[in-house]
């Protein structure tokens, strides 16, 4: 019977093979043939075993002159093992030569930078695009990798601002690697990634808020310190939620453009669905459209997309619908009146609260209440989301059934402050009858002392 | 009064009724400066009742479910006429009562009526002392919300820190890995079934064996009146004695009234087993010190867990604690000046430490 042991320390893998014919508990070799059978056995066993010992360490000490001379270069040049260790080209067995073509098993230069070997050495920025559509247009190649990868980045950019302007001999925009990186790209979802959600607006505003870099396009640079004051930064970077829209979201990555008046509420529906559909449902839509206005941005701006508030509709101060509504047109009445219901709703929440919770403090449970007073709550959620139709019928039905319920509620937080006031009613006169019981109790035991002349009762007790 | 007479003779007749209102015409209690300790045993005992009376109410509406227990509790709270008041009196009862057996320990121990021949009594007491932060465990998560549901976690991760059977005493507690559902019907059957039958032997152990010894004097009084017989002072049991007990008890009454009224036991939100811990999880004020006393152990003490050392360090004291007549055997009667000692640092700890714990947070 033969026995093989196995055991990994930290120089690889060690090997000890222990073997011995078993008398009597285990078979016995008993003639010729099967001996020779074990023997070939145990051969082809320490061949398997020779190779794992040999092919690991012979795979890993694959030559690469690249990094020998760039790893002594400095600035740009320069390339360690260290540096390239995350990227997840050399993480995929993607090395230097599948870029730059030549020789990295030799370590003479006139052999391993020889266009013989196929070098390329460095791009152009304008080659760039093409370059790494070799592989991420070529969706065989990619699925060798991950299948649901797309590779159509090349005919978006393109179509992209930034590929059209490439295009006409602009070497100043962006290309891959200005976004990517070129040497430590890392997966998108990876967190120090570069194009990772919560890095993509400091990635894009690399070029775009640099006023200088940007001077010649004549376009505003301010768009990432703006976005910086909106709520979608606050969700995005403050509050983590990755679902949060940054510049891509709207614009676009590789095929990045701006959106453009006519589909700019396309573009915002891709989240806020029900507002789009609202919009498109009421009359702004057609006015804005042949006063050549964008849709949402009208009214939200762009890029500082600030938290709404109530006062954003009427003709109070903060007012958007002042922006070209005056007094006396058509829109100016109904747009003062759905403040005022809004803010009427809001108010009469506020005070139904206010009541639940001072009758709370008070000691009395009203759940119940509060629970219900969360239908008016998202009853003026459902108005503030129908302002978007700009239709005074259509927000009415919701701010009735809303304050139908605060004044349900207000009357259970007027009845549960009364039962506060009436259980300490209740305590006064307990309290009362409690302390006459002890005036008795007192006076009792007064007399029953008197009468034994003593509390001491010291005959009784012996 | 014929009538009266009438039944005091069928009971005569059949139980020995004279007989036994002998005694307790005969039994007395002893009044010295120290006398007004006296009352503590029997508050306990008063608020014991109240918890059991409030709580037999509560069990008319509660449902020990994971899906009713808090909406039970919500009902009793809003919808049941004076259900705010019985489960306010209930909560702040379970409170008071512990802070009075607490007292009455202590008490106890300065008195040193621990001695001879009275281990037996403060045996019992100490067990009825652990029954009762049992049932301040065990309701604690009753209500099912998420205080409690918390609290009850960190309680029976720190039971679990007790070496070789920690975990089974975990599982067995929980009815699982986790506090779940299981955990709240365990709890419910612990809180109105085992305890109150376990405490219900030990208080008529505890109230036989006080009947048996009588009222202990402290070392200093019983010197003085052995010395001079003409100081003794002596107090009837019935109905002098009864009448003081039933008006401190009365004024407990009020005092539980009061505290339901102005500030009933908060309800809290419903329990979610798979939301993160909230905000100021601790256990209830008498556990606090041993809580804050975990928080200040390090991770590691020596090869072992800080929070097995504190687990282990808490379960030795309370174990000599509990033992502790059977090592004060001073023939003098004043008892060791060790132990007296030990009582001042563990009233000082317990008290220091609990403020400590609230004072910090």
């Amino acid at each position: 019977m033969m026995t093989a042991n196995f055991c990994m320390n930290e120089k690889g893998m060690r090997f000890s093979l222990r073997s011995r014919v078993a008398s009597g508990a285990g078979p016995t070799l008993g003639n010729h043939g099967e001996a020779r059978q074990a023997k070939i056995k145990f051969a082809l066993f320490l061949c398997g075993v020779l190779f794992l010992l040999f092919a690991s360490p012979l795979r890993a000490q694959t030559k690469n002159s690249c990094l020998d001379c760039h790893s002594k270069l400095e600035g740009a040049m320069r390339v360690t093992s260290e540096s390239i260790q995350s990227d997840v080209h050399a993480q995929k067995g993607i090395t230097c030569t599948s870029c730059h073509g030549g020789d990295a098993s030799s370590d003479d230069k006139s052999k391993s930078m020889s266009p013989a070997a196929g070098y390329l050495g460095q791009f152009d920025r304008k080659q760039i695009p093409e370059l790494c559509a070799k592989c991420h247009s070529d969706a065989a190649y990619m699925r060798g990798f991950n299948p649901s990868l797309r590779t159509d980045q090349l005919s978006e950019y393109h179509a992209s601002v930034h590929g059209q302007m490439l295009a006409k001999g602009d070497d100043k925009v962006a290309v891959c690697i200005d976004c990517h990186g070129v040497h430590d790209i890392l997966p998108p979802d990876d967190p120090r990634s570069t194009v990772y959600p919560v890095n993509v607006a400091p990635t894009c505003g690399k070029c775009h808020a640099n006023a200088e870099y940007m001077k010649a396009y004549n376009i505003p640079t301010d768009q990432l310190a703006l976005y910086n004051a909106s709520v979608h930064h606050t969700e995005l970077v403050e509050k983590g939620d990755l679902s949060a829209p940054t510049c891509t979201t709207c614009h676009g990555s590789h095929g990045a453009a701006p959106p453009g008046v006519k589909s700019v509420a396309n573009v915002c529906s891709t989240c806020h669905v029900i507002q789009g559909q609202m919009y498109a449902a009421g009359p702004h839509k057609i006015a804005f459209e042949r006063m050549g206005l964008g849709s949402c941005v009208t009214c939200h701006t762009n890029h500082q997309i600030v938290h709404p508030t109530d006062a954003f509709i009427g003709t109070g101060a903060g007012a958007v619908c002042l922006n070209c509504h005056i007094e006396g047109d058509t829109g100016y009445g109904p747009a003062n009146q759905m403040n005022k219901e809004l803010t009427g709703l809001a108010a009469a929440i506020a005070r139904s609260n206010d009541i639940l919770t001072r009758a709370e403090e008070a000691g009395v449970e009203v759940g119940d209440a509060q629970l219900e007073l969360t239908e008016a709550r998202d009853d003026l959620t459902k108005a503030r989301v129908e302002i978007h139709t700009v239709t005074l019928s259509q927000i009415e039905p919701d701010i009735q059934a809303g304050m139908q319920v605060t004044q349900k509620t207000w009357k259970a937080g007027q009845a549960a402050l009364a039962e506060g006031a009436y259980r300490r009613k209740g305590l006064l006169f307990s309290s009362a009858a409690v302390l006459l019981v002890l005036i008795g109790l007192w006076l009792k035991i007064r007399d029953l002392e008197t009468i034994d002349d003593s509390p001491n009762t010291k005959e009784e007790g012996q | 009064m014929r009538a009266r007479e009438n039944i005091q003779n069928w009971l005569d007749e059949r139980f020995g009724w004279d007989e036994l209102m002998a005694f307790v015409r005969h039994k007395t209690v002893p009044t010295h400066r120290f006398s007004y300790f006296y009352f503590l045993g029997g508050m306990t005992l008063f608020l014991f009742g109240i918890q059991v009376a409030t709580g037999i109410l509560l069990l008319l509406y509660y449902r020990p479910t994971p899906d009713g227990a808090f909406e039970s509790v919500q009902y009793i709270m809003a919808k049941v006429p004076f259900g705010w008041l019985i489960r306010s009196i209930h909560s702040w009862g379970a409170n008071v009562m512990i802070l009075t057996a607490i007292a009455h320990m202590f008490s106890v121990f300065f008195l040193k009526s621990y001695r001879m021949p009275r281990e037996l009594t403060w045996l019992s007491g100490m067990i009825l002392l652990f029954l009762v932060l049992g049932f301040g465990f065990s309701g604690y998560l009753l209500p099912w919300n998420m205080l409690s549901l918390f609290a009850t976690k960190v309680g029976t991760d720190m039971a679990a820190q007790v070496p070789v059977i920690g975990h089974w005493i975990l599982v067995f507690l929980r009815g699982g890995d986790d506090v779940t559902g299981a955990t709240l019907t365990r709890f419910f059957g612990i809180h109105v079934a085992i305890l109150p039958g376990l405490a219900t032997l030990f208080i008529g152990l505890h109230l036989l064996l006080v009947q048996r010894f009588g009222m202990s004097l402290p070392p200093n009084v019983e010197a003085d009146w052995k010395a001079h017989p003409d100081k003794v002072r002596e107090l009837r049991f019935f109905p002098n004695f009864l009448l003081r007990e039933l008006m401190a008890w009365y004024i407990a009454l009020a005092v539980l009234g009061c505290l339901a009224a102005f500030k009933p036991w908060e309800l809290g939100t419903k329990a979610d087993l798979f939301a993160s811990a909230p905000a100021g999880i601790r256990p209830e004020w008498y556990f606090m010190f041993m809580f804050q006393t975990l928080r200040f152990l390090p991770a590691k003490i020596g090869p072992l867990p800080g929070d097995v050392i504190g687990v282990m360090g808490f379960g030795a004291a309370a174990a000599v604690w509990t033992l502790l007549p059977f090592f004060d055997n001073d023939k003098s009667g004043r008892g060791k000046r060790w132990i007296a000692g030990l009582g001042i640092f563990a009233l000082a700890y317990f008290v220091g430490m609990t403020a400590y714990a609230y004072l910090a947070r």
